[in-house]
């Protein structure tokens, strides 16, 4: 799988491992979850109206279109949240199951 | 300057106002609905969106049933869609005294077509699994729904205009008064408008102008505390409502088709009357977070992504002035719906237009007639 | 004195000199902020473990960087420094902050909001589709990450951060496949005489022309974008743009940038009542603020890029002289010399901006010819020809009441992306002035609000 992201500098940080939609997957130390689900793939979540993939847009906290899920159910905005060894991140809703954790 | 002239003046475009101009020009009446924003801008537009009959007065579900009727009939009659969405209404508790209370509630209202269905923890559980461990009890009412309150009122308003009425937005009136035969109000910029017949559906501002009338009644404004969630996939069904001892603890939610939850509750705040601005609490908005867990622990997953406040008119009897003035011949009120006038709405404008057309409704509503607090004040002297 | 309780929003340019006045006064400000370290966005610090100098990372502003940097370090113990922190409300002269799901009520007798600016945006079509970045974004992902938003990236839009950002990618070795901006060449001509106020700035801007250049960066001028392409998986594969004389191009690329200058963030002026007054230069409505920085609210105080955009440099001095006006409120001293001169600075570098939105204007005539396919609101993905029939249709003239209508900036980002060009959709379809559309008004939280929040008294 290749990155919609390109690294250009600062690639000797330690590795950091992490599990993206089921697949172990790997990032760097300082990467913010943004950057290490786009060194993998190509987008981080759907709009839940239509239209396709999404990949972030502001990176600043702002626009809100990185918001990705954890395995527990967990909402993280990827753009101000820092990968963490061990991590394990969907991108895609979890379908309905969320009405369910009660 | 020539005042505009009609059979009826509607004073306020909410959506009391809207629906009584539309209904009265079904009846080949000419109107005038005056309004000092738009059409629906506040409490009919903010409100939460209950399109609820359970949990009324029991001497109210005959009114509620006659909205019922056009909510069902909302798009045919009004040209629009309103998101209207019934799923059923669905009151839950947590102790017995609460399941006292929805059981003899069912049990009163039972007559009057809303098929409520008393249920079990466990019942309650299987068939709406993401309801928390502490709610023991439930009442379903399978008819009821919810709709859009930003969408309802304008479209009936444009639904009026489209049958003839004249609506008039941004027309604030600055005087209201009986002038021989004719009610005579005069907008802020000296535009004047005649009628034999007046209606006052002007909300949290009735009382100002009832009061002008001779007829004040006992009235405060409050603003709901409103708040929606993220988009979510839909699976919640019924509007919930959570009973509690406490006023401010009480929750209730529903998830629109495209997925968010409004959730309101949490109490009331003070409003700007003035200013026509209502503000919600932050205190009130966290108190309610606190609380909406405690029907759907899986709510901690979410983000709420607004909150919002609007200007309803809370009467001390919680019921509405609603009927024929009792002073003042072809003067006639509608307001003070004291949170609860959404589902009523289309069905208060079909019974006063029918009351202003032929001196009589078919649907008793005699117990809001505005006399009552006249009475009432005799009394207490 | 020492009592005043003082809250400063954001550790930013603005915010940190704010902090330092305050500091030097004696008084001990609260200091909120979201980012996990202190600088903003312009002087936005890399996070630990990083190891580019401050000329890789800031360039010709790399000393104005590493002085706020170090001016913050030597203030951490004097101030009380909230990092992580999302400032989401204010009421009855609290301030309500959250951090870690909890969320704390902060009483104020004065708050300086120095909220910073994002990115100002005129969709085009096929702007949601994964690739599309904002023109701040691509800096961020750069300067924060060591990343290029793509292998192949478009710059579009206007204004000098779109060189600015451009060259910053060339330098760093990641592929720029072209320039495409809105404005003219000849608006640029024309504004040379403003843009002059700022000498150094202005050879900086040219000296960035020629890098761009120098690497053979295509550059067209005067150009409107039409629509970028791609798929609803695999997100952006081109830009379709056209040109001056009508001719429509297409470029491959996997990336596009795209910015129209920045605007205010003023969703905590709003919600501390402040009034707003329509700029009609930059046709958008702005909090309504003194040469100092106050607002219209006695005790709240507006600086840097959050109420007025002059850049980082501006936003510093903006920072001082509303810490200076704070105090003389408080019946405090202030050193009248050192603001006049600065008053007198900032001057000149307003002279600056008019240049900048004379030389890049924002493209509103492009909101008139937006195909009705294209999403305006990217939140709740609502095109521009829904906006249109609430308009034409349901009469809804004004932005809270087309919102209210058709969802346009009733999504997670609460308008900040589209209520601009929203606007304009909004005011060309109705045919009156963007100014008697309004503005959208700001509801709390200013960011989404976990449920899972829970009050805590300090």
């Amino acid at each position: 799988m290749t990155g919609r992201f390109v690294r250009l500098a600062e690639t000797s940080r330690a590795l950091v491992r992490f599990e993206l939609d089921g697949k172990p997957v790997e990032a760097l130390a300082g990467d913010t979850l943004l950057v290490a689900i786009l060194s993998n793939g190509t987008s981080v979540r759907s709009c839940e109206f239509g239209g396709g993939r999404r990949a972030g847009f502001c990176l600043m906290g702002a626009c809100q279109d990185c918001w990705v899920w954890t395995a527990a159910g967990d909402r993280l905005r990827s753009c101000t949240t820092m990968v963490e060894e061990g991590m394990r991140i969907l991108t895609s809703q979890p379908e309905a199951s969320w009405v369910n954790v009660a | 300057m020539n005042a505009r002239k009609a059979d009826v003046i509607i004073v306020g475009g909410g959506i009391m106002g809207a629906a009584t101009a539309f209904f009265l020009r079904k009846r080949g009446m000419s109107v005038i609905l005056l309004e000092r924003g738009l059409i629906g801008q506040q409490a009919s537009g903010v409100n939460f969106g209950n399109v609820r009959r359970m949990g009324r007065p029991i001497e109210q579900l005959p009114l509620a049933n006659r909205s019922r009727e056009t909510w069902l009939k909302f798009k045919e009659l009004f040209g629009d869609d309103v998101e209207l969405l019934l799923n059923g209404h669905l009151r839950v508790g947590f102790t017995p005294a609460h399941e006292e209370r929805m059981a003899k509630y069912a049990q009163d209202a039972k007559d009057f077509g809303l098929d409520m269905q008393m249920m079990g923890a466990k019942a309650l559980r299987e068939r709406f699994p993401y309801l928390g461990p502490e709610i023991t009890a439930g009442c379903y009412a399978p008819h009821d729904g919810h709709a859009n309150p930003r969408l309802a009122a304008p479209i009936i308003g444009r639904a009026a205009v489209r049958e003839g009425a004249q609506v008039f937005e941004n027309t604030e009136i600055v005087s209201v008064e009986k002038d021989g035969e004719d009610f005579r109000m005069t907008a802020a910029d000296d535009r004047t408008f005649r009628a034999p017949v007046a209606l006052i559906t002007a909300g949290a501002w009735g009382d100002r102008i009832s009061a002008k009338f001779g007829e004040p009644v006992p009235m405060i404004a409050k603003g709901p505390q409103m708040c929606v969630t993220e988009p979510v996939p839909y699976a919640i069904g019924p509007t919930i409502g959570a009973i509690a001892d406490v006023f401010e603890q009480v929750v209730f939610f529903r998830q629109v088709a495209r997925g968010n939850i409004v959730i309101g509750g949490g109490g009331h705040e003070p409003v700007d009357l003035e200013n026509r601005r209502a503000y919600v609490n932050p205190h009130r908005t966290l108190y309610k977070l606190k609380n909406a867990p405690r029907v759907v622990p899986a709510f901690n997953h979410l983000n709420i992504i607004r909150v919002w406040s609007g200007i309803e008119g809370y009467m001390e009897d919680s019921s509405p002035a609603m009927g024929p003035s009792a002073r003042v011949p072809g003067l006639y009120y509608a307001f003070g719906f004291s949170g609860e006038g959404f589902q009523l709405g289309p069905g208060v404008g079909d019974v006063m237009a029918e009351l202003i057309h032929t001196g009589a409704t078919t649907t008793p509503i005699e117990q809001y007639h505005i006399g009552r607090f006249a009475k009432q004040a005799m009394q207490a002297a | 004195m020492g009592q005043c309780r003082v809250i400063i929003v954001g550790a930013g340019p603005a915010g940190v000199r704010c902090a330092e006045v305050l500091v030097a006064a004696g008084i001990r400000p609260i200091l909120v902020d979201e980012g996990r370290r202190d600088g903003g966005q312009i002087y936005r610090r890399q996070p630990e473990g990083f190891n580019r100098s401050y000329p890789t990372l800031y360039g010709t502003e790399a000393e104005r960087a590493r002085s706020l940097h170090q001016t913050f370090e030597s203030l951490r113990g004097s101030i009380d420094y909230r990092p992580e922190t999302l400032a989401w409300n204010i009421f009855d002269r609290q301030l309500y902050t959250v951090s870690a799901r909890v969320s704390k009520a902060l009483p104020f007798d004065a708050l300086v909001v120095c909220s910073g600016a994002t990115d100002r945006l005129m969709p085009v079509k096929g702007w949601h589709r994964a690739g599309t970045y904002s023109l701040g974004a691509a800096q961020i992902a750069l300067k924060s990450q060591a990343c290029a938003i793509g292998r192949r990236v478009v710059f579009a839009g206007t204004g000098p951060l779109l060189y600015l950002v451009a060259a910053q990618y060339v330098k760093a070795g990641a592929h720029v496949e072209a320039i495409l901006d809105t404005s003219s060449l000849w608006k640029r001509v024309r504004a040379l005489p403003k843009l002059a106020a700022r000498p150094r700035v202005l050879v900086n801007g040219l000296s960035l022309m020629r890098t761009l250049r120098g690497a053979g960066v295509r550059i067209v001028t005067g150009i409107e974008p039409v629509e970028i392409h791609g798929s609803p998986e695999d997100g952006v594969s081109g830009i379709t743009y056209r040109g001056r004389d009508g001719s429509t191009h297409q470029l491959a690329c996997d990336a596009v940038a795209l910015g129209y200058h920045v605007r205010p963030e003023t969703q905590l002026a709003d919600l501390a009542r402040c009034e707003f007054r329509f700029d009609a230069e930059t046709r958008q409505w702005l909090p309504a603020v003194d040469q100092d920085g106050r607002s219209t609210v006695p005790g709240v105080y507006l600086a840097g890029d959050g109420a007025r955009v002059l850049g980082a440099d501006g936003a510093e001095i903006a920072g001082k002289l509303a810490a200076w006006a704070l105090l003389q409120d408080l019946g405090r001293p202030v050193p009248e010399a050192e603001r006049d001169a600065l008053r007198r600075e900032r001057g000149v570098m307003d002279r600056f901006r008019q240049g900048l939105v004379e030389a890049f204007p924002w493209p509103a005539e492009q909101a008139a010819r937006l195909p009705d396919e294209a999403i305006v609101c990217r939140c709740e993905a609502i095109t521009a020809g829904e906006l249109r029939r609430v308009v034409n249709q349901m009469g809804a003239c004004e932005a809270n009441r087309a919102k209210a209508f058709s969802r346009v900036g009733m999504g997670r980002c609460q308008g900040r992306y589209c209520g601009h060009a929203g606007a304009e959709v909004i005011a060309h379809a109705a045919g009156v002035p963007v100014e008697q559309v309004g503005r959208l008004r700001g509801q709390a939280p200013v960011k989404p609000l976990s449920i899972a929040v829970r009050e805590e008294v300090e």
